[in-house]
C-alpha cells in the first residue's frame, strides 16, 4: 500500500502522537543526567527536582519582598498587555481590513499605505516607542499594536475581496445599502476568518511582548526570564518558557473552540 | 408586467468589443433564453440587465425609464453559484431581503413583523419544496435544493424581472427537469419577466418563449478582438407560450403577452382556433 493510504489505527494514532513529546523529554533527561554527573553544580540542563523547587518557589511560595506570589503577578501582568494589544488589534482588523475590503475609496486611500506599514520591522521602532511613549504599559501594548495590527487588517481586507461578487450583487438584489452588505453579509462571513487570523498572530504578539519587558519592565514573564538570565537559571527560565507556550497553545485552541461553537457553518464544505 | 428595452447596446472592455450594436425589445412577462458560445457576452449581457456593469454605449429602459446604475431590488438573480449565503439557514437565507428592506439600519425585524415574515419565508420555502430544510445550513442541501433555496430567497422581494445566469448548468438530468417544473409553475404565477442565460438548448426551449442567440459574426483571428457578437436567431417558440397558461391552445383566456399579436398576425390561420 501507498504511503499516503496508510490508515493507523487509533493506538498507533496515539503512540504517534505523544512520541515527539516523549522524546523530547527523554533527550533532556539524559542530556542532564549526563551533565549533572559531569559536574554536580551544572546550571545549563537542571534535574527535574530542581526545576520542582523552582517552580514551587515561583508559584506557591509567596515574596520574601512584596509577598507576591512571582508566577501568578507575571502571568497576570503579561496577559493584561498581551490582551489589550491583541484587542486593539482585532477591533482595527475588523473595522479597517472590512472598510478597505468593501470600500473603493478607502481600499484606494488606505490599501497600499497598510501594505507598506506592514513591512516596518516593529522591533526597530521598539528604542522610538519608549522614547516617545515612556517606558510604562502602552510603548509594549503600541509594540504588539504595531506588530500585529497590519498583517491582521490586511488578512482581514483580502478575506472580503475574496467573497464572491456575486453574494454582494445579490445583497444588492435584496434591498441592501452598503451598510447592511458590511453587517448583514461581510461581517458575518469574516468573522470565523478574524479569529482563525487572530490564532495565527498569537505567537508574533507573545514575541513582541517579550522582546518589550525583557527591555524595560517590572513584572511580567519576558521579564522575568530575562531578570533570572543573569543568574543562569535555567530551573525558573525553563519552566517559565513551557508555561508561556501552554498558555499560547490554550489560547489557541479555546479560539478555535469558540469560532467552531459561534459559527457552525464555517467548517462545512462551501462554508468560509 | 415589465418591458425590457435595449437601445443599441455596445460593451467593450478596453480594445476588447465584445458585444455590438445590440437592440432587442422583451415584452412584458416573456421568458427570454439568451444561448451563444461561450464568450459570446451573454452573461456580459445579463449583468448589464441586472446594472452590475454598464454598457460602453446605448440604453437599457425598464418601463421606459432608464435601467439604474447598481442593481437593485426591482431585479432578482440567481446565478450557477454562491446564489445563497452560507452563513445563514435556509430560514434565514429567504427573510433577508425582506428583513433588510424593513429595517434600514440593523436589518432584522422583531415582533409581529417578524412573525409575519416568517410565516410568508416558511410559505415560500415549501412552495420551492424545501419544507423541513428551514434550520439547515445550504452547504448541507444539495446542488438542486441550493437553486431551489436561491429562488426562493430571490422570489421574496418580488421582483419584475428575474434574471437567471446558468442556474441550472450544475445539476444532474433528473433534478434539473424537477426544477425546470418549478421554474415553469413560478413563471405562470408570478407577475415577472424572466431573463436566462443558458448553453443548454433543450433548457432554453423547454423554458422560453422566445430565445435569442448571440453569434459572433467574424470569427478571423485579427477581427475577433475588434468585432463583437450580435444577435444571430431570435426564435419565438411556436406555439407561443403564454404566462398563466401552457401554450395559447390551453389558455387562450390567459394571454398577455401583446408579442402575441404579432406573432399571430404572422400566421392568420390561428385566428380561427383562439
Amino acid at each position: 500500500m501507498r504511503l499516503i493510504n496508510q490508515q493507523l489505527s487509533p493506538p498507533a494514532l496515539l503512540a504517534l502522537k505523544l512520541a515527539p513529546f516523549v522524546l523530547l523529554v527523554i533527550a533532556y533527561l539524559a542530556g542532564s543526567a549526563a551533565r549533572l554527573a559531569d559536574n554536580p553544580a551544572d546550571k545549563l540542563l537542571p534535574a527535574l527536582s530542581s526545576m520542582a523547587t523552582a517552580i514551587d518557589l515561583m508559584a506557591f511560595t509567596p515574596d520574601r519582598r512584596t509577598g507576591d506570589y512571582l508566577l501568578w503577578t507575571d502571568t497576570w501582568a503579561s496577559l493584561k498587555r498581551l490582551g489589550a494589544g491583541l484587542g486593539i488589534s482585532t477591533a482595527m482588523a475588523l473595522v479597517v481590513g472590512v472598510a478597505i475590503g468593501i470600500f473603493p475609496v478607502i481600499r484606494a486611500l488606505l490599501g497600499p499605505f497598510v501594505g507598506f506599514v506592514a513591512m516596518v520591522p516593529p522591533l526597530a521602532l521598539l528604542p522610538v516607542l519608549f522614547i516617545m511613549l515612556g517606558l510604562g504599559e502602552i510603548s509594549k501594548i503600541a509594540l504588539i499594536v504595531i506588530g500585529v495590527a497590519p498583517l491582521m487588517i490586511r488578512d482581514m481586507a483580502q478575506r472580503v475581496l475574496d467573497l464572491p461578487r456575486e453574494q454582494i450583487v445579490k445583497a444588492e438584489t435584496l434591498s441592501a445599502n452598503s451598510w447592511l452588505v458590511v453587517w448583514r453579509v461581510v461581517l458575518p462571513q469574516v468573522l470565523p476568518r478574524l479569529i482563525i487570523s487572530l490564532r495565527l498572530q498569537l505567537g508574533a504578539a507573545f514575541l513582541f511582548l517579550i522582546a518589550a519587558e525583557a527591555i524595560s519592565s517590572d513584572s511580567g514573564l519576558g521579564y522575568r526570564i530575562f531578570l533570572v538570565r543573569r543568574y543562569l537559571s535555567m530551573d525558573i527560565i525553563f519552566p517559565y518558557v513551557a508555561w508561556i507556550t501552554f498558555l499560547a497553545a490554550m489560547a489557541d485552541y479555546g479560539l478555535d473552540r469558540l469560532r467552531r461553537w459561534l459559527f457552525p457553518w464555517s467548517d462545512m464544505e462551501g462554508g468560509r | 408586467m415589465t418591458a425590457l428595452s435595449i437601445k443599441h447596446l455596445w460593451k467593450e472592455y478596453g480594445d476588447q468589443i465584445v458585444l455590438e450594436n445590440i437592440s432587442l425589445e422583451i415584452a412584458p412577462r416573456s421568458f427570454v433564453a439568451l444561448v451563444g458560445a461561450s464568450g459570446c457576452g451573454k452573461t456580459t449581457l445579463l449583468r448589464m440587465l441586472l446594472g452590475q456593469e454598464q454598457p460602453t454605449r446605448g440604453q437599457i429602459l425598464i418601463d421606459g425609464e432608464p435601467l439604474p446604475p447598481e442593481p437593485g431590488p426591482d431585479r432578482g438573480v440567481v446565478y450557477q453559484r454562491y446564489s445563497v449565503f452560507p452563513h445563514l439557514t435556509v430560514l434565514g437565507n429567504v427573510m433577508l431581503g425582506p428583513e433588510m428592506a424593513g429595517s434600514r439600519f440593523w436589518g432584522r425585524l422583531t415582533g409581529t413583523r417578524k412573525r409575519d415574515l416568517q410565516d410568508r419565508a416558511r410559505a415560500m420555502i415549501a412552495d420551492v419544496g424545501l419544507a423541513g430544510a428551514e434550520g439547515k445550513y445550504p452547504a448541507q442541501l444539495s446542488g438542486g435544493m441550493q437553486q431551489r433555496l436561491a429562488l426562493a430567497q430571490a422570489l421574496m422581494m418580488q421582483p419584475r424581472v428575474l434574471l437567471l445566469d446558468e442556474p441550472f448548468g450544475a445539476l444532474d438530468p433528473g433534478i434539473r427537469a424537477d426544477i425546470h417544473a418549478l421554474m415553469q409553475r413560478l413563471w405562470h404565477t408570478l407577475p415577472m419577466t424572466v431573463v436566462m442565460v443558458t448553453h443548454d438548448l433543450r433548457e432554453a426551449f423547454t423554458l422560453g418563449t422566445r430565445i435569442i442567440a448571440l453569434e459572433r459574426t467574424r470569427t478571423r483571428p485579427e477581427e475577433i478582438a475588434r468585432y463583437g457578437a450580435q444577435i444571430g436567431k431570435d426564435i419565438a417558440i411556436w406555439p407561443p407560450r403564454v404566462a398563466g397558461g401552457g401554450t395559447i391552445y390551453d389558455n387562450p383566456a390567459l394571454r398577455d403577452d401583446p408579442a402575441l399579436e404579432d406573432l399571430i398576425a404572422g400566421r392568420p390561420d390561428m385566428l380561427e382556433r383562439l
